[in-house]
């Protein structure tokens, strides 16, 4: 098992709506749960704030969960020190939804993809970011170009070439198909899906789009108000929706 | 593209008033101290372009030597408080939290204290010096480059490429030095201009009080001040200085408004 996610829950604090009453609570995520082993995609679906963000950014290790645990290949992700955390970061990264706000416009993208190695301290750079960009379809001089040399896909592509020159073992992709055109969609899903085949990654996909995170994944939970709804093996909650909202979801993918 | 034209007389202005500073330095038309009291207010001639003063110095030399000095205090105050302050603003964004409002409501406290009143308490303690002049100049930039640092740097901060760079294991201080610092640059050369233009009036400001340069070196703020007590007589010998403050004043502040619309993101996206 590659990650599990115990009874985790998350709040925030809203701002204060009068002087004397106690500031409302937001309950982002509530008592979810989930486990994700070698290889496998699990798919996250749920409308906008049903908390797959939020869920994502705590699996990242970025923010803590109030309540409940994270165990990425057996480490207790909030349990660890800032530097053995660090040293576990290169074997779960993440994909971004906005190819725009996710590689830094004053960096070649060769620095973007480079700058985990160097915090490994990697010792063949070069050699790295070429097979990664010759991974996912890129030509070894695009290195010495910038982000905006780039279409949408194409930095799709260099971010995912980012997310993996670590070699990885768990992959976080939020909505990261969202933003681009249907038929450059179909491409990164399936440059993601050889990538998966070629280095084993386990995938946690994060999407608001049922259809898509039906065609690629193994396991599949569904959110509402940061509440789980239902989970399962893709093909049994598909099959058989058992709550009124996968089947509204269903419906509206058009399946 | 169509360049602002505030943009272009600011930029126009700042040139004349750089080259007249970087000339100075090599050349003058005359000795600017050199002493001459049977030619006292002579009149502008083809030796002495603007005339000469009540001890027969030459205007044209003092004005452009003063213009050096102004831009030296300007430039060494705005890099020295601009530095500082907006070491401060990236450190409040990477620490957040107490830390932050700490340091920002630190720098309210600075962002209401007057300036003069500051440089004054400097040289009562101190005694009246360029050094004390830049020291307080300086430091009322420090509240100024934290705030707009700060602010610049919380929306970096939010971006995805930060979220990519902790994710590849980079510090806060480590993110704040690759990526917030290289984004922010803008905004803050944008007010780096802008605090030029304050820095040469609270130069001039400060000269004008003697609490700036001292003689025989140059201001325009003194040789303003020195005016005063002949503006029947004499009223060129401050209408020149004043107009030089004006011009270089009126060129940083046109420059910095014009760069902050070109290079505001807001802006660029609309045209
Ligand atoms: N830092 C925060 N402070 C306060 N509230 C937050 C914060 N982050 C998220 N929320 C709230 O938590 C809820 C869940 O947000 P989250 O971004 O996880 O949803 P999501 O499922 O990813 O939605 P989307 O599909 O729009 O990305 C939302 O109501 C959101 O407003
Ligand atoms: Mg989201």
């Amino acid at each position: 098992m590659i990650l599990e996610v115990r009874n985790v829950t998350r709040r925030y604090r809203l701002p204060r709506q009068a002087l004397l009453s106690a500031p409302p609570v937001l309950v982002a995520v509530d008592n979810a749960s989930l486990t994700l082993e070698r290889g496998e995609t699990l798919g996250i679906v749920g409308e906008s704030g049903s908390g797959k963000s939020t869920l994502a950014r705590m699996v990242m290790a970025f923010e803590r969960p109030d309540e409940g645990n994270i165990r990425f290949d057996g480490h207790d992700l909030n349990a660890l020190s800032t530097g053995d955390l660090r040293r576990l970061r290169p074997k779960f990264q993440m994909i971004f939804q906005d190819p725009y706000g996710s590689l830094d416009p004053r960096r070649t993208v060769g620095w973007s993809i480079a700058e985990p190695l160097r915090v490994m301290a990697s010792t063949d750079i070069t050699r790295r970011v070429d097979e990664a960009l010759a991974q996912v379809g890129l030509r070894q001089q695009d290195a010495a170009k910038y982000p905006h040399e780039f279409s949408g896909g194409q930095r799709q592509r260099i971010a995912i070439a980012r997310a993996i020159v670590t070699r990885p073992a768990l992959l976080v992709a939020d909505e990261a198909v969202s933003a681009l055109d249907v038929s450059v969609q179909a491409q990164i899903l399936n440059l993601l899906m050889d990538l998966q085949d070629e280095l084993g990654l386990a995938m946690l996909f994060i999407s608001h789009d049922l259809a898509v995170v039906a065609s690629i994944c193994d396991q599949l939970m569904v959110m509402q108000h940061g509440r789980t709804l239902e989970s399962g093996p893709a093909q049994q909650v598909l099959a058989a929706p058992s709550h009124p909202y996968t089947k509204s979801l269903l419906t509206a993918a058009g399946a | 593209m169509k360049l602002p034209v505030n943009l272009l007389i600011g930029a126009v202005l700042v040139a004349l008033v750089l080259g007249a500073a970087a000339l100075s330095l090599l050349w003058t038309p005359h000795d600017f101290t050199q002493l001459n009291v049977r030619n006292k207010f002579a009149a502008p001639d083809a030796t002495y372009w603007l005339g000469t003063d009540q001890l027969g110095r030459d205007l044209v030399s003092q004005l452009t030597a003063g213009a050096r000095n102004s831009m030296a205090v300007a430039l060494a105050a705005v890099l020295l408080g601009g530095s500082i302050g907006t070491a401060l603003g990236l450190l409040a964004a990477a620490i957040g939290g107490w830390v932050e409002d700490l340091v920002m409501r630190i720098a309210d406290i600075g962002f209401a204290f007057p300036a003069l009143l500051f440089a004054i308490m400097l040289a009562a303690v101190f005694g009246p010096s360029l050094t004390n002049a830049v020291l307080a100049i300086a430091f009322i930039n420090i509240p100024v480059f934290a705030r707009v640092a700060r602010a610049a740097a919380n929306q970096v901060w939010t971006r995805e490429y930060v979220a990519a760079a902790r994710a590849a294991g980079l510090n806060r201080f480590a993110i704040s030095k690759d990526h917030i610092l290289p984004n922010i640059a803008a905004p803050v050369i944008v007010q780096a201009t802008i605090e030029f233009a304050v820095a040469i009036l609270a130069e001039a400001a400060l000269s004008y009080l003697g609490l700036g340069a001292q003689p025989p070196s140059p201001t325009w703020g003194r040789m303003l001040s020195e005016a005063q007590t002949l503006m029947y007589q004499a009223p060129q010998l401050a209408v020149y200085p004043g107009l030089c403050i004006v011009a270089a004043v009126m060129g940083f502040g046109l420059l910095g408004d014009g760069l902050r619309d070109v290079t505001d993101p807001r802006l660029v996206r609309e045209r």
